[in-house]
């Protein structure tokens, strides 16, 4: 540095940027590393703690190759909007924004208008290509978004309170009047699921092939598609509850409920596996960061709530707004729908402080039903009483895909391909957990408690009972005499509870004798003066 | 105001003509992959339950000796050429590729004992029960060999009668001695009626010998009087010896650590030995339940085969105490010898059925060239077994293997035999003056004493 100073009085420009970029690389690491480097300091097999050291290393370099790859290789730069001056990113309007961006872009700009069958749902497939509406009044539709080209539409006239795909999008499952159905790419009824019920809002688990429900009477339901079997049916007993959603972390489905509560599922417990009292009354929309370590909820009281599930509930952040529908995006924007207008949050700086980013107020008297963002683009699609709108909300989606993830450009053949290979890769209904990063682990080994008093006392009568139930053999010469034989009783009782009283007395003796050492210390302590007042230790 | 917003046109994210590959994008956040562990666990599931489907180790039997097979050589220049002599006295070459025979070397009286061949794969030495040494030519092979083959015959390149039966024979690595095993050790050189140099230990006859591969000059034999013996032929008399509890049958050494050799027993088990420490075997391999006969490393080091008198095959670690791998079939009968191909990818077995078999080394491997797709897969299947082969369901299935039945049985027997013993000498230790019963591991206790 001294050097540098004497040259000309400036930090070196290179060495500066230089430092930047190793940082940031660094970041980079630290987030493909999938947690902290292991310490082997305290192995002391030497040959285990050689192959641990091995491996480690090649984690290291692993995230650093998919660090660098992160950084050069990707076609794609995410979105952004940035203001100028005085201009507040809130206030920009679509019609500002569409001048601004590329003819691609503004044909994401559109309302479309069906005011009799509405209000729409909307749900897309995970790689963001397609996209089903429907409507409450029995309208169906499935559209190509890349082309925007109606797939399919079709009435099934009676009441559909949801819909949603399955793993492509060949098939979706809607929620109607009385059952759920399963309608195949061209409108065929492949399935009816009555064991479903009038369900209220579907979800479906693309890892687990399992279709979730929840219908007016309480009722959890999942379902294995791949076999038909019902895995788990579970009534939830905390109230009505209309919501359902999937924590993308964890796969742990999330209920919540006309009392403020929100409970976490998963197929293979008849219990919630977790559970947080969010609001004092119904809760309205929940929404799951992609993260799974955030959750946003939205009550009648006007207010969304955002909560740390890391750490057992913690509340973040509350924000004033009375939302029909909250969506997470893939990069972590929050959108939420009140009456006729959409408002999205941003946490711009990382540590999950959200703040206004973005609104889009939308004509009196339309009715959101939901808002929910296009993976992978920065579309936001709602749906509402008149029809389907989109709108742009630039740096909301993922900019570049992962051709083995979820592919928007997927040819039948890799589809196919797909479908095979997430069959093979089918998840256990079991794997599902709080933490699904323990897989593989090793569990702790718990010291065995001592048994409790009461354990002791309830052995103890056992053994009595036991005694007292013997019956003893008829005997001749006055042997069987009554005095006798309650002598005999008496004496087996004493035999059956000696061995405990012993083991008793033997405990009771080592926690004085623990008692009396510890009292021991304190003696010494004692100043020297007074020690001769003690009782003295025997020497050893 | 600033704006950008993702925009992806078709042509950049697609194929251009329809004769090229698909374009394939990559991001490896792991946000986009939620689960990662999960689905890698049933991965490694599926791997090895298809390791289990595909395991089919047999490839094909070779038959044409009208006696039992009592001993091979691998040729160290031709990779797809084995010999194998048999109890009538015939030796053959056989080309593993088509299972047949090239060349026959006719002229065995008796059962032929010992085969080996020099280092640089010319010239072939048998020795048996006739007394005699026969040297040939290895016939240089050919694109015609396959055609019409069992004609083909061999004319003996010498002849040497010696006065006693012969056991066994083993050919110097790099050099022109060779040693054969009988009464005494004899040292012959190729051109030399009489051998060389004659070492003599104990009255007892040899049974096994092997040259070290490392050190030329050095060379284990094991004799019937239960003794493993250690001798430098720079030297007038045998180094060391050792005498175990039950005779052992055949030597091989590691060619990777040439100091180290196994030591197929009687008493079922390999005892895997340093030759410069022989107080203590090394490691004790056990599984199979009757006599070891012979054994045979991987050039790799890493892995050797047995084949024992209870019918199978089996395959160790070099450090492992039980086998990896166990090959049997309801018409194999009792095992005199077993190779690893110089490859490491095949083992043959030849028996008493007059047969040799051809086995794959890895059950489950894909035979033919990979493409490269394919044998990434392979490798990251390979991977994601290896992460996860400690959890219960995915050990359970690799470790699964059928056994005949008398195989089974005779298992547990032994299983019941040594946990009886280690009771009783647990309780009679435990009703002994404290020290007065020394314990001993398994891999001191079947040694007798060492002899310098």
């Amino acid at each position: 540095m001294g050097v540098k100073v004497v040259n000309d009085g400036l930090i070196d420009p290179v060495f500066s940027v230089e430092q930047g970029n190793t940082e940031e690389e660094e970041m980079k690491v630290k987030k493909f590393l999938r947690g902290e480097v292991a310490d082997l300091k305290f192995i002391k097999d030497k040959k285990l703690k050689g192959q641990l050291e091995v491996r480690e290393e090649l984690y290291v370099k692993s995230a650093k190759a998919a660090a660098k790859a992160d950084k050069w290789l990707m076609p794609s730069e995410g979105g952004f909007l940035e203001p100028e001056g005085i201009e507040k990113t809130w206030r920009i309007r679509q019609e500002a924004i569409g001048t601004e961006v590329d003819l691609l872009s503004q044909r994401n700009q559109y309302d479309i208008v069906l005011p009799d069958l509405g209000p729409y749902t909307l749900d897309f497939t995970t790689s963001g290509r397609y996209m089903v509406a429907a409507g409450k009044k029995g309208h169906l539709a499935l559209m190509d978004m890349k082309n925007m080209n109606l797939i399919k539409e079709f009435q099934v006239r009676e009441k559909v309170r949801d819909v949603v795909f399955l793993h492509n999008q060949k098939l979706f499952a809607a929620a109607q009047k009385k059952y759920v159905y399963i309608y195949s790419e061209n409108g065929t009824e492949v399935h009816c699921l009555k064991e479903h019920g009038a369900a209220t809002k579907l979800q479906f688990l693309n890892k687990h092939f399992l279709l979730t429900s929840i219908n007016k009477r309480e009722n959890l339901r999942f379902q294995d598609i791949t076999t038909g079997k019902m895995i788990g049916s579970f009534r939830t007993g905390l109230g009505h509850s209309k919501l359902l959603e999937v924590n993308p972390f964890n796969h742990l489905v999330a209920v919540g409920h006309s009392s403020g509560t929100v409970t976490m599922w998963k197929p293979t417990s008849a219990t919630s596996v977790y559970q947080i009292h969010c609001h004092p009354g119904i809760i309205t929309a929940m929404a799951f960061h992609s993260n799974g370590h955030l959750m946003a909820t939205a009550g009648m009281e006007r207010k969304i709530k955002l909560w740390d599930l890391r750490k057992r509930g913690e509340l973040l952040q509350t924000l004033p707004c009375n939302a029909k529908s909250l969506d997470f995006s893939q990069k972590g924007l929050l959108s939420t729908a009140c009456g006729s207008s959409v408002h999205v949050f941003v946490d711009s700086s990382g540590s999950q402080n959200y703040s206004h980013y973005m609104s889009h107020p939308m004509a009196k008297g339309y009715q959101i039903q939901k808002a929910c963002f296009r993976p992978y683009e920065d579309v936001l699609a709602i749906g509402h009483s008149m029809g389907w709108s989109s709108i742009l909300v630039p740096g909301s989606g993922e900019p570049n895909f992962d051709s083995w993830v979820a592919n928007p450009f997927e040819t039948r053949k890799q589809r196919n391909e797909k479908e095979i290979h997430s069959l093979l890769d089918k998840l256990l209904p079991e794997t599902i957990m709080l933490d699904p990063t323990k897989i593989g682990s090793v569990k702790p080994t718990r010291k065995r408690e001592k048994p409790s008093r009461q354990e002791k006392d309830a052995e103890m009568e056992a053994a009595v009972e036991e005694a007292k139930s013997k019956s003893f053999k008829k005997k001749t010469k006055g042997r069987s005499k009554p005095s006798k034989m309650a002598r005999k009783k008496q004496e087996a009782i004493v035999r059956a509870k000696k061995p405990l009283l012993e083991q008793q007395a033997k405990e009771e003796e080592s926690s004085t004798k623990k008692r009396k050492i510890i009292g021991g210390e304190e003696e010494l302590q004692l100043p020297k003066s007074l020690q001769r007042f003690s009782k003295k230790a025997p020497k050893s | 105001m600033k704006v950008k917003v993702i925009s992806r046109s078709t042509d950049e994210f697609t194929r251009e003509r329809s004769q090229d590959l698909q374009r394939v994008f990559r991001n490896y956040d792991p946000n986009l992959r939620s689960q990662e562990k999960a689905v890698e666990y049933v991965r490694a599931l599926n791997a090895a339950k298809l390791d289990k489907i595909f395991a089919r180790p047999f490839v094909g039997a070779m038959d044409g000796h009208i006696d039992a097979v009592s001993c091979m050589a691998k040729n160290p220049n031709h990779l797809k050429g084995i010999f194998s002599g048999s109890m009538d006295g015939d030796v053959r070459l056989w080309d593993l590729a088509t299972r047949r025979t090239v060349c026959q070397f006719p002229g065995h009286q008796g059962a032929v004992k010992g085969l080996t061949v020099s280092t640089d794969g010319r010239v072939l030495v048998s020795c048996g029960t006739d007394s005699t040494v026969r040297l040939w030519n290895v016939p240089i092979p050919s694109l015609m060999e396959s055609d019409d083959s069992s004609s083909n015959e061999a004319k003996p390149l010498a002849v040497y009668v010696w006065k006693n039966a012969f056991w066994a024979v083993d050919h110097q690595w790099n050099g022109d001695l060779f040693a054969t095993a009988g009464a005494q050790v004899d040292i012959w050189n190729h051109n030399r009626a009489q051998p060389v140099n004659t070492f003599e230990w104990s009255k007892d006859t040899t049974i096994s010998i092997r040259f070290n591969p490392g050190e030329p000059n050095i060379l284990a034999t094991s004799a019937s009087d239960r003794s493993i013996t250690i001798y430098d032929l720079r030297l007038q008399s045998p180094a060391r010896k050792i005498i175990m509890r039950t005779r052992t049958n055949s030597i091989a050494w590691n060619p990777m650590e040439p100091m180290n050799f196994t030591a197929a027993n009687e008493d079922c088990n390999c005892y895997s030995y340093d030759a410069r420490k022989l107080d203590e075997a090394k490691c004790v391999h056990k599984d199979h339940v009757s006599a070891v006969m012979d054994i045979d490393y991987s050039p790799t080091g890493r892995e050797f085969v047995t084949g024992s008198y209870d019918r199978t095959v089996r395959i160790f670690q070099y450090n492992g105490g039980h086998s990896r791998e166990i090959y049997h079939t309801k018409r194999m009968q009792r095992v005199f010898c077993v190779k690893f191909s110089s490859d490491a990818s095949y083992v043959i077995s030849g028996s008493d059925d007059t047969n040799l078999r051809l086995w794959k080394a890895k059950a489950s491997e894909q035979l033919g060239v990979l493409l490269p797709r394919e044998r990434k897969n392979h490798e990251y299947l390979e991977a994601v077994k290896n992460r996860y082969k400690h959890l219960p369901e995915v050990k359970r299935i690799v470790r699964h293997r059928h056994l005949p039945r008398p195989i089974y049985k005779a298992a547990s027997l032994r299983r019941i035999i040594t946990d009886a013993e280690r009771k009783k000498d647990e309780r009679r230790r435990a009703h002994s003056a404290p020290g007065s019963m020394p314990k001993d591991s398994l891999r001191k206790r079947r040694i007798i004493k060492e002899i310098e």
